[in-house]
């Protein structure tokens, strides 16, 4: 019998896991889909208050100029990009396509950098178009 | 002949069969927002501002009313499917899941209806 102390077991596969930019990449995807779940409540909110009446519309926006909450809404709308370009990218391996190594890496890099532009030019586009400043 | 043991199968144990159907649904709610959230960022940037007015008469029109419906609605959808499948991995105690899921599935329901009925509330003009 071979002591417990000579056994070399192999490791759980997220234990010996090589750090690699595609994980992230890959929790960035379920982290802005969940940060996403709450933004749609701020989207209804919006929206209920639209509905709901001029008092109610005014109070949104006061709470949407808060500047946490712009903080969040630059957020939510990163991860909107992000989500929506990623999850492109995650259609085209349900297909069958992109999952060479290189590919893979490439369109990573691709959907993350187009997220980041696509992001700064919505609020560039946002803000030259609302004179007011009353988003 | 099924490789289950019979304790698994009276405790309930092992696979539903509705991995499938989950994994298509999430899918086909993934393109539709493809098309229904793109429309919704050009539609967002296309908006003179965001007063009140506006935003009544952009959502008043039948058109947008419909897609905003369907965004929320789908979103809604594909949100509910995406954080089940977060509670099913990280939360590993099943008293816990069980309450877990039946408010995240009462809270994305809640969300899709009050988005749905405040869109239809100010498309059929109910709204001030």
């Amino acid at each position: 019998m071979n002591s417990p102390a000579k056994l070399v077991r192999p490791l759980s596969p997220f234990l010996n896991y090589r750090w690699q930019y595609t994980m992230a990449l890959s929790f960035l995807h379920r982290a802005t889909g969940c940060a996403m779940a709450v933004g749609l409540l701020l989207l209804v909110y919006w929206v209920a208050a639209a509905a709901a009446g001029a008092e109610a519309y005014a109070r949104a926006q006061t709470v949407f100029a808060h500047p946490l909450i712009r903080l969040a809404l630059i957020a939510f709308s990163f991860s909107f990009f992000y989500h929506l370009a990623n999850g492109v990218r995650h259609l085209f391996w349900d297909a069958g396509h992109g999952f060479e190594k290189k590919t893979a890496r490439a369109s990573g890099w691709l959907v993350f950098i187009a997220a980041l532009l696509v992001t700064a030019l919505f609020w560039v586009l946002i803000c030259s178009r609302v004179s007011g400043g009353a988003v | 002949m099924s490789l289950r043991s019979p304790v698994g199968r009276v405790l309930g144990l092992g696979s539903a069969k509705e991995g499938a159907a989950h994994w298509w649904s999430q899918r086909v709610s993934a393109v539709a927002l493809v098309l229904l959230g793109l429309w919704f960022a050009a539609a967002l940037l296309c908006l003179d501002d965001f007063s009140h007015a506006t935003v009544l008469a952009w959502l008043g029109a039948p058109l947008n009313a419909v897609l905003a419906s369907l965004l929320i609605g789908t979103a809604a959808y594909h949100s509910q499917l995406g954080v089940q499948v977060v509670v099913e991995d990280y939360i590993a105690n099943k008293g816990w899941k069980i309450v877990t899921m039946l408010l995240v599935n009462f809270l994305h329901v809640a969300l899709g209806a009050l988005g749905v009925f405040s869109v239809l509330r100010i498309a059929f003009g109910a709204a001030a």
